[in-house]
């Protein structure tokens, strides 16, 4: 029998041994030397890769992992020499030194790309493409993802199901026909280049599979968000929220996946009906916090004791939102209709994650409420300025419209040179006494 | 298509466009002018940060349509009635926009924001472009800030997929109506055609002071080639032809005397701009016989068909057919390094510049693919970075000399390191 015991951090546990046996796969492919296929968080396309038997390659997923273990200034170095500037993306010098090392890499080796698919949903995707383009030859096909064309229009932002895809529908539906068009064409494009690589035959009812279980997984994951509304939050959005996030990459579109997820949702489910927030049961939930940005994996564990130790909860995360590639979006694939279905998603759900990439202050308004948020971290960083720059106007725009404390602090997910665990701690000391503070004059 | 036909064109709803172009005209230097004291206003005109022609369009009566680097169809704005302003920064100190922003973010956005945050350079509509994760954020900082439209105009980065002419069309129609509502007024089929009309004519004479580069670059230094292309970006296309068309000629029969300087390419100027007085010290050494500074305004790289029926789908037929290249678009058929190599020959360069502004992402991960092609083609570079603010040049004039003498004296190919 399951017992409590076996079920709380079960996903914590399954989490990581799944995230090992996909290195695993990796490394036994680039051993066999079998085709492989380099893709990005936000538009992953790994239903179409399902289908083709190719194994996912997420480079930013590799890079990140050499900052959490410790060893991304090798690979930072080794870019740096070849002539890449501190000041461009961290993940992508991570990947070109990797790529030099001929795939070598902490966690086991990464294949070579035999084809990269990627959306617009980050600049950097296409100069990074380009990169294996010139290295191999990789042949590269980028989905065009048209994101939303006014800031006013994006509405039920946040991890809340909402109605930024049908909002957007039912405000243009000329546009958005038209949108979906160009990206249907494409997705076809990208089958036919696929079966090409690949040699092997689009089969419809494998993709309809595929989809069912990326249907599955994403009712799951929109499920966990929303159970972090409660007191205490099921888990710490930043530090578990990441960890789970990979998971839900990597296995997209996968049985293993889909089960990993409705197990995770029991555990949290259960940690909400019995209390067990994310502190432990000695510890008391003090603050709900919202993280906004991309984490400090070069300290990660130590950022998250930063905020923890005050008895600070991420209840909420951007991250969540834009690293799963919108799967927050209230939707599901229609298994009648599967290649119309996807491109419908695609486009939902990347313009999802880039809005939330670029317009999130309202949803964080909305999340304040929805989550008793008591403050919003703003984490832009130097290696990321898809994720950065708007974060300062987005401060102001969410300390404008709620009574909530803000904290802005600068470092890099990559980059330990730029990550001064010293000055993070003070400006992070200052903002929970500030909070602190606010909290006494409220019981008073 | 669905825009309007029948309706008047531009001249017969705009009887406020004579006394605006009249405005302009009192600020740009008189007809016959001696040569060198018109080049000197046009650059002053370029590099005032109160943007007054802008301000005497706008004091006529009439609209502005501000679009943030590196391309835009200004025919759309201009068939509106409207005045199409490239917005691309400025020398200013910043006082208001830093704190909209990040520590590590390019100066081009925050001076475009500081420029509107203080009032000298607002648009009656922003159009702006993901053309950089940078860049992509800059409709949500505007539209939290400023009470002006903001439009997103989304190129296509995948122009190899064979729907991506269908799409741009659909995209330039859904821009045209969203300026029609600015602008108070519908833009008919013809009217399209006569602005395509009006932008060919500049791309034609724009082409024509490349060509004096090119060939007599001792005629036209960087700098002044410079102005007089970037003032286009601030007056009436109308006014712009007719100001190349006078000088051009006059250009051409300069007294100027050939000298022994190199002959580069000076890349990295497709968004933000480099100082002038960098262009100036370059012009001390070497001819600039090609770049991509301002490639916004030579994107199309020869004549949209004129009278296509279809004038929207012309226009966007000549983005993904007919341009030219810069980092910020994906082109499999241009591979960036490619087509440097191209402008280097195309040019008969001797060398390049390959510069990236500060804090550019798709400027500096150019830069390694154009230094290993350069370096494999044994052609010499000179690696730089700049930012639009910079004040002192004296440095990089010192790397430049030597980079320069290397290469007269010794035939040194060898990369010579910037200012990284």
């Amino acid at each position: 029998m399951t017992t409590t015991t076996d079920i709380v951090g079960r996903g914590a546990r399954e989490g990581r041994r799944l995230f090992e046996g996909w290195f695993d796969e990796l490394t036994r492919t680039a051993q066999e030397g079998r085709p492989a296929a380099y893709v990005f968080v936000m538009g992953s396309l790994c239903e179409i890769l399902r289908t083709f038997d190719l194994p996912a390659v997420f480079p930013e997923i590799h890079s990140l992992q050499t900052a959490v273990r410790r060893v991304a200034d090798e690979f930072l170095s080794q870019a740096e020499d070849e002539g890449f500037s501190p000041d461009v993306c961290g993940y992508v010098k991570a990947d070109y030194a990797l790529q030099l090392r001929g795939g070598e890499h902490p966690m086991g080796r990464i294949p070579p790309p035999s084809i990269a698919l990627l959306t617009n949903a980050c600049n950097t995707y296409l100069k990074w493409a380009e990169i294996w383009e010139r290295m191999y030859g990789t042949p590269v096909f980028t989905l065009d993802v048209p994101g939303s064309r006014r800031p006013v229009n994006i509405a039920g932002m946040g991890p809340s199901p909402g109605d930024s895809g049908p909002g957007a529908r039912a405000a243009d539906p000329g546009g958005f026909a038209r949108d979906l068009r160009y990206v249907e064409g494409q997705l076809r494009e990208i089958i036919d280049a696929c079966e090409e690589v690949s040699g092997v035959a689009f089969d419809i009812d494998r993709l309809r599979e595929v989809l069912r279980l990326t249907n599955d997984m994403a009712a799951s994951w929109r499920r966990l968000l929303q159970l972090n509304r409660h007191r205490p939050a099921a888990f710490d959005a930043m530090l578990e929220g990441t960890i789970y996030l990979g998971v839900a990459n990597v296995l997209r579109g996968t049985e293993e996946g889909a089960a990993y997820f409705r197990d995770l949702v029991e555990e949290m489910e259960l940690r909400t009906r019995e209390g067990l927030g994310p502190l432990g049961a000695k510890a008391e939930e003090k603050h709900r916090l919202a993280f906004v940005g991309v984490p400090c994996y070069p300290m990660f564990r130590r950022f998250y004791e930063l905020f923890s130790e005050w008895g600070g909860v991420f209840v909420g995360s951007t991250y969540t939102w834009f690293a799963s590639g919108g799967l927050d979006e209230d939707f599901e694939y229609d298994l009648d209709r599967p290649i119309e279905s996807l491109a419908e998603g695609i486009l939902l759900t990347v313009r999802r994650a880039m809005d939330s990439l670029m317009f999130q202050d309202r949803a964080l308004i909305q999340a304040v409420d929805d989550f008793g948020l008591d403050g919003v971290v703003y984490h832009p960083v130097k290696s990321c300025r898809t994720v950065s720059t708007g974060l300062a106007a987005s401060r102001r725009a969410v300390l404008d419209a709620r009574d909530v404390l803000c904290l802005y602090i600068e470092s890099d997910m990559m980059d330990k040179r730029v990550v001064s665990e010293a000055q993070l701690k003070n400006r992070i000391d200052a903002f929970f006494e500030g909070l602190e503070s606010r909290r006494l004059r409220r019981e008073a | 298509m669905s825009i309007r036909d029948g309706t008047a064109g531009a001249a017969g709803l705009d009887p406020g466009r004579e006394a605006r172009e009249a405005a302009i005209r009192e600020l740009l230097p008189g007809s016959g002018a001696p040569l060198g004291e018109t080049l000197a206003a046009v650059r002053e005109l370029v590099e005032d940060t109160t943007f007054p022609t802008v301000h005497a369009w706008r004091q006529e009566g009439g609209k502005v349509l501000g679009h943030f680097q590196v391309y835009f169809p200004e025919e759309l704005a201009h068939a509106a009635g409207m005045l199409p302003v490239k917005m691309r920064g400025g020398t200013v100190e910043r006082r208001e926009a830093d704190s909209h922003f990040g520590s590590y973010i390019c100066s081009v956005l925050r001076t475009t924001l500081e420029l509107a945050l203080t009032g000298r350079l607002v648009p009656d509509l922003f159009v702006t472009h993901p053309i950089c994760d940078a860049a992509r954020n800059l409709a949500g900082i505007w539209a939290r800030n400023l009470d002006v439209p903001v439009e997103i105009l989304y190129f296509p980065q995948n122009p190899n997929s064979a729907f991506s002419a269908d799409y741009l069309a659909s995209e330039y129609l859904r821009v045209l109506e969203d300026i029609e509502d600015v602008a108070g007024r519908r833009v008919s089929t013809d009217d399209l055609r006569g602005s395509i009309r009006v932008f060919n004519e500049n791309r034609r004479l724009l082409r024509a002071l490349y060509r004096i580069k090119r060939e007599e670059p001792w005629k036209l230094p960087v700098d002044e080639a410079y102005v007089l292309m970037a003032v286009g970006g601030i007056i009436p296309r109308e006014q712009h032809n007719a100001l190349l068309s006078e000088l051009l000629p006059r250009i051409q029969e300069r007294d100027a005397r050939r000298q022994d300087r190199m002959r580069v390419v000076f890349e990295g100027g497709f968004c933000e701009q480099p100082p002038l007085d960098l262009l100036g010290a370059i012009a001390e050494f070497c001819y600039v016989v090609d770049d991509d500074l301002m490639i916004g305004l030579r994107w199309i790289l020869s004549d949209v068909p004129p009278h296509a029926a279809d004038p929207l789908a012309a226009l966007a037929g000549a983005y993904l057919e007919q341009s030219s290249y810069s980092p910020v678009q994906h082109d499999l058929r241009k591979p960036k390094e490619k087509m440097l190599l191209e402008r280097i020959r195309g040019s008969g360069a001797e060398a390049a510049i390959v510069a990236a502004a500060k804090m550019c992402e798709p400027g500096l991960d150019e830069q390694v693919a154009y230094s290993k092609a350069l370096e494999e083609e044994g052609i010499p570079f000179f690696l730089t970075e700049f930012e639009e603010q910079m004040r002192n040049f004296s440095h990089l004039q010192i790397q430049l000399e030597t980079f320069v003498e290397n290469h007269l004296l010794f035939g040194e190919t060898a990369a010579t390191g910037g200012q990284r």
